[in-house]
């Protein structure tokens, strides 16, 4: 499939803090705004995420048992103006380290007082036809929202809210 | 929400996964993806049209075959979920931004607190 096949996500927005804080709060601070449902680990709370200071870094999450899920690495580390993480969860969301997609980050100071973030999640492509089983997660009316409805009910969880 | 996890391809998705890696290999009529799966034929068409309902699988006719295959859009629909989901995400990194700046978070006051000499 040609790279141009999918177009990178890309996201903005503002925030009223310096560079070097917004930085830190997005990779230091990732488990107090990371989604919380957001998990890989739906069966424990979760601890932490972490994003490990340095190329090379792993980046995972931690349920409150010390259970660990990989997401991803950390491929570049550039505080306070970029990172780019590699995602790693696949058609599936399973770790694979075998498959990677590029989510990059980028923090530039407004005009002293903000910094605007910039994230670009590439290499969708990568996905390929594959994409069509998590697809089938997503969209679904049996599948994502279904298959989680049917989850929380199974296990009288609130957490698929 | 949460991504979706064992618990839901378990639920649901099982067979439908089986079915679209059977596609991938190319274009199958239903007695061909159904040969060999431990489910009836009728529960194949269901699943068949909830994936053509959900764009990805289409449906061709020929003569009085129906032939089955990979429908590649696919992807814009992963795309389009992560789109969202990077909204939200960035909207939750903003909202903790404005949190923080209301209110230092304890863990920073820690932080700034042991780093002094």
């Amino acid at each position: 499939m040609q790279n141009s096949a999918v177009p990178p996500v890309r996201k903005s927005i503002a925030v009223s803090t310096s560079p070097d804080r917004a930085f830190a709060i997005f990779t230091g601070g990732m488990h107090q705004w990371w989604p919380r449902a957001h998990t890989l680990n739906p069966k424990a709370e979760r601890a932490a995420v972490i994003a490990e200071p340095r190329a090379g870094g792993r980046w995972f999450e931690r349920a409150v048992d010390g259970t660990e899920c990989t997401w991803g690495q950390v491929l570049t580390w550039e505080p306070p103006h970029r990172v780019i993480l590699g995602w790693q969860l696949d058609e599936q969301w399973q770790y694979n380290p075998a498959f990677l997609t590029e989510v990059e980050i980028r923090f530039e100071s407004k005009d002293g007082k903000s910094t605007q973030v910039t994230l670009e999640h590439r290499n969708l492509e990568r996905y390929g036809v594959h994409a069509a089983t998590l697809r089938a997660g997503l969209d679904s009316d049996e599948g994502w929202m279904g298959g989680l409805r049917g989850f929380a009910a199974v296990a009288g969880s609130a957490a698929a809210s | 929400m949460s991504y979706p996890t064992d618990e839901l391809l378990a639920l649901a998705s099982e067979t439908r996964a089986t079915i679209l890696q059977r596609l991938e290999a190319g274009p199958r009529t239903v007695g061909e993806i159904a040969q060999g799966l431990p489910v009836s034929r009728p529960a194949i068409s269901q699943h068949l049209r909830i994936l053509e309902q959900a764009k990805l699988v289409t449906e061709e006719y020929q003569g009085t075959r129906h032939i089955y295959r990979i429908d590649p859009t696919g992807l814009a629909t992963l795309r389009t979920w992560l789109d969202r989901f990077w909204t939200r995400s960035l909207d939750a990194f903003a909202a903790e931004v404005e949190r923080q700046n209301q209110t230092p978070h304890p863990s920073h006051a820690k932080q700034r607190r042991a780093s002094r000499p």
